[in-house]
């Protein structure tokens, strides 16, 4: 092996490395607040860079509708659970978020899609459109089961992957797609080519960390986050909105997610079901940092992209198997380090 | 025998389905399917909605069993017959080796860990060359017994119904045993089962394992049944569909697995077959409403079908009250017992900064009451924790009869004949206070879990469920024996934790505050209980705050303040102490 090829590899790992490491950071939130394991961040991949590809190319995505739908369902789930009490500024609000938000964002779209616009504007619908999923998607399947235990809820986000992969094959079909690029710039370095898109992809990762960091280290509603996360019965007495905090995570979750989907839309082909796949790589590198440390999640996640890059040049074949079980020497260590003492409550 | 009669009758009408006339037979593949997948929900309802390990991953012990024989019976022509037990060892052994790695696991890691090496192994079985890669193994032969060969879904059906019934029998067989209690008793943590000797690792791999098996022997019988065998079936996505079997029927029961099965596999049908006709749609409309019918369904019912069904039974099966004559060897006594039973010198336990407990010495003798009082975050339960072991101390020394304890887990120390309580209390709530106290006497039984599987155990357990029902009557909880431990008062399920103490037969009781929660009444008996048990050669260490209690009984007091032990006596001294005093009013009063 000669250094070009091992620069390229370590190029190669690091910009899928730094996807991953958004999945992985998505997943660590949604976990520390909502106790949910996000398995359908895969599909907020998929759904975010297909939208993008579709919008770019003309068409009308599907999932703009989806939008609505199930916004309505979380308008009507909001009604039921308030029928008690029926205050007009609770019903408007309510009404805004999940039904005025999604028709908008839905008409915008399909004027956009007529007008070829440019790539920011897609991106932001995309980003939009999948982060109204995302809001709705809490109301409708995990607030009913905020109480529920982490299997249950493990269960559920199963079952919304599945539905979500279904759906994603009626809008997108089989066929995969690729979008235009962000950043057409390029620049070389000795042997390396640095393109636009991959100056992107870290930009927004380090942007992401450090947006994350401030947010949970200096807002009041990161901070609401976070002591929902340590301890739900104790948010709620000093009067943080616990269901706030998990519409927050699963808005985060999901416009990271779509983002992510849309960095890497125009490198890869992307396909209904790749989410699945890449999402599940995020999920490698959040429970190698213990789905609690955002800068350990961060670093595993490049070093899984480098492990995938290097064996996928050595052995192609078998670089699935590699990355998944390079899991296994993880938590083994992590199980020798720590035995498991602490009681579970279900 | 009484108890079998709803499995023969359903034996009886499985066994009767395929005479039926007019039967189509697509039903009867439906049958079939629906059988290899109640195996293994069966085995996960064991791992899950017993034990309380998740897995993702059985699909690929699916995968191990139905390869194994596909290579064996293709490649080196091996009878099918001789296959099966090998096709169970593979997975068998795959387990251990999984199971080394992930049983340890806690909470999520646990299920995430065996999505990972279920991918893992499912590309590995799409990329190995001698199983065929993508493309897998065809032309396996079919089961044969003389000149039947088991060609058609209508003869296997027989095989795989039989499978799933004795399946059924064994597991249930196990759970209703010395080893079924211990492995019911992980989900709610393992501290408590481990004090009455059960070494929860080794009971997880147990379930781990039998899980495995049941998987192995569903593959075993699915690469027979179609005779042709590629990786798709043994991926994540099967996995998945799995556990999704396993929680729709219910996790915890083993007919949930076979209900699950049946629901799961005639609505994949029904969808697959109608919905395109319905929306005009192609695609995977299906899963789409399986996601939609798996989210509605956890919504209303998180416990899944089967306890909703049983529930609404007209009739309840009875319990049957143990016979109480049948008596368990007690432990040997020396004869000439030693005066000094438990020796604590210096011991010692840091957190970090934080000294817990200041090296603090004292004893307990034969046949004594000592109660260990202090405020609140004096170390009083630390102390506890030191002794039976659930914490290494950090210096000093605890002996029992003279022999060093040392860094012994809480298993061996119970061996030496020291029980306890907890503070917190750690029953299982969904299993009856018969079979919670029956975990007392883990350790006097002797049954493993193969003679419990076939019922060889039933000598062993009688004296074991005798045991514990003499034990909860002494303690006054006769009229309870057979409600769950979870529906029972605060103070009631304190009492109960004493009565699964009482069954190892200790020398020693530990007590963590028994009587909080207990009506005055109560704690009346609760003390005539503890002077009862003094009277015939028990040792008793309590921890209390009900300073009534305590100087009413016991017969010296060792007083802890921040973990340093300020005053030891009888009651008499320690109430006018003045350090007793200070410590608990703050000032000299």
């Amino acid at each position: 092996m000669n250094t070009t090829i091992l620069l390229f590899l370590l190029q190669d790992g690091i910009t899928n490395g730094a996807i991953y490491a958004l999945l992985g950071l998505a997943l660590v939130l949604v976990f520390a607040v909502t106790r949910v394991i996000l398995i359908p961040q895969g599909e907020f991949v998929t759904y975010g860079a297909l939208t993008y590809a579709s919008l770019a190319a003309g068409r009308m995505p599907g999932t703009a509708k989806l939008a609505v739908v199930i916004g309505l369902a979380a308008f009507a789930f909001d009604l039921y659970a308030m029928r008690k009490t029926l205050h007009a500024p609770k019903i408007v609000r309510t009404f805004g978020l999940n039904v005025a938000f999604p028709v908008v964002v839905l008409l915008a779209s399909m004027w956009a899609a007529d007008q070829r616009m440019p790539a920011g504007v897609s991106l932001v619908l995309s980003l939009l459109i999948v982060a109204s999923i995302g809001l709705s998607l809490y109301r409708i399947v995990f607030q009913p089961l905020a109480h529920t235990s982490v299997l249950v809820l493990l269960i559920a986000s199963v079952g919304v992957h599945l539905a979500l992969q279904g759906l994603g094959l009626l809008f997108f079909g089989a066929e995969g797609q690729r979008g235009p690029t962000l950043l057409n710039a390029t620049a070389t370095l000795g042997s390396l080519r640095f393109t636009g898109q991959g100056m992107a992809v870290y930009g927004i990762t380090i942007a992401f960390i450090i947006g994350l960091w401030l947010f949970f280290g200096l807002t009041l509603y990161g901070k609401a986050l976070r002591a929902t996360a340590v301890n739900r019965l104790g948010a709620r007495l000093v009067g943080i909105r616990t269901t706030l905090s998990g519409q927050i995570a699963f808005l985060l979750a999901s416009t990271i997610g779509a983002l992510s989907g849309i960095l890497i839309v125009p490198i890869t082909t992307l396909y209904y079901d790749t989410g699945f796949l890449i999402g599940l790589k995020g999920f490698i590198a959040a429970i190698i940092g213990g789905l609690i440390s955002y800068p350990l999640t961060a670093v595993a996640a490049i070093v899984v992209g480098i492990v995938e890059a290097f064996s996928s040049f050595y052995a192609s074949n078998f670089k699935e198997v590699i990355v998944f079980t390079l899991l296994i020497p993880v938590l083994l260590l992590r199980s020798l380090a720590a035995p498991a003492v602490e009681e579970e409550k279900d | 025998m009484r108890e079998r009669w709803p499995l023969i009758i359903f034996a009886v009408i499985v066994a009767a389905i395929p005479f039926i006339p007019g039967v189509p037979p697509f039903w009867i593949v439906l049958l079939d399917n629906i059988g290899l997948s109640a195996l293994v929900a069966m085995g996960l309802v064991l791992l899950t909605g017993v034990g309380g390990l998740t897995s993702f991953g059985q699909a690929a012990f699916v995968g191990f069993g139905a390869y194994t024989t596909a290579l064996l019976s293709t490649q080196y022509g091996v009878s099918p017959w001789l296959t099966l037990p090998l096709s169970l060892l593979v997975s068998g052994l795959a387990a251990v080796l999984l199971g080394l790695v992930t049983v340890r696991l806690s909470g999520h890691y646990l299920p995430l860990g065996t999505l990972a090496w279920g991918l893992g192994l499912y590309y590995l079985f799409s990329k190995l060359a001698f199983l065929g890669r993508n493309d897998g193994i065809s032309g396996i032969p079919p089961l044969s017994i003389g000149s039947l060969r088991m060609l058609d879904p209508g003869t296997i059906y027989f095989a795989i119904w039989a499978a799933v019934l004795i399946s059924a029998l064994l597991t249930m067989n196990l759970l209703d045993s010395r080893t079924g209690r211990a492995i019911r008793a992980l989900r709610r943590g393992h501290i408590a089962a481990e004090a009455f000797g059960v070494y929860a690792p080794r009971a997880k791999l147990l379930v781990f394992i039998y899980a495995a098996v049941l998987a192995g022997l569903s593959g075993w019988l699915y690469a027979h049944f179609t005779r042709a065998v590629n990786p798709t079936p043994f991926g994540a996505q099967a996995g998945i569909e799995y556990l999704f079997v396993a929680v729709v029927g219910g996790a915890g029961y083993v007919w949930g697995g076979v209900l699950g099965a049946a629901i799961v596999v005639v609505l994949k049908e029904v969808l697959q077959s109608y919905l395109p006709l319905l929306l005009h749609g192609e695609g995977q409309l299906e899963t789409i409403v399986f996601g939609i019918l798996l989210v509605t369904l956890l919504q209303l019912a998180p416990t899944g079908l089967w306890p909703w069904l049983t529930a609404r039974l007209p009739f309840k099966p009875a319990a049957k009250k143990p016979d109480t004559s049948i008596k368990l060897p007690a432990r040997e006594r020396a004869a000439a017992a030693p005066s000094v039973l438990l020796q604590v010198d210096n011991a010692r336990k840091q957190f970090g900064g934080v000294v817990a407990v200041n090296n603090v010495s004292f004893d307990v003798q034969a046949r004594e009451i000592v109660a260990l009082i202090g405020p609140n975050g004096a170390g009083k339960s630390t102390t506890f924790n030191l002794i039976t072991g659930v914490l290494p101390p950090t210096s000093g020394n605890i002996s029992v009869l003279g022999k060093a304890v040392g860094n012994a887990p809480p298993q061996d120390v119970v061996k030496l004949g020291i029980s306890r309580t907890f503070q917190h209390v750690k029953l299982v709530p969904d299993m009856t206070v018969l079979e919670n106290v029956a975990i007392g006497a883990h350790l006097r039984g002797h049954s493993n879990a193969l003679s419990s599987m076939f019922r060889l155990d039933r000598g062993d357990e009688a004296k074991l469920l005798a045991e514990a029902a003499r034990q909860i009557e002494r303690v006054g909880l006769g009229d309870q024996m057979h409600q769950l431990a979870g529906s029972l008062s605060l103070g009631q399920q304190r009492i109960v934790e004493i009565a699964r103490a009482l069954c190892v037969d200790p020398m020693l009781l530990l007590l963590d505050e028994p009587a909080a929660g207990l009506r005055h009444m109560e704690k009346q008996r609760l003390g005539a209980l503890l002077r009862d048990l003094r009277a015939g050669g028990m040792s008793v260490l309590l921890v209390e705050h009900d300073m009534g209690f305590v100087m009413d009984l016991a017969d010296r007091i060792v007083v802890l303040d921040f973990g340093t032990k300020i005053a030891e006596g009888t009651p008499a001294a320690i109430k006018t102490n003045p350090e007793v005093i200070k410590a608990y009013l703050g000032a000299t009063a």
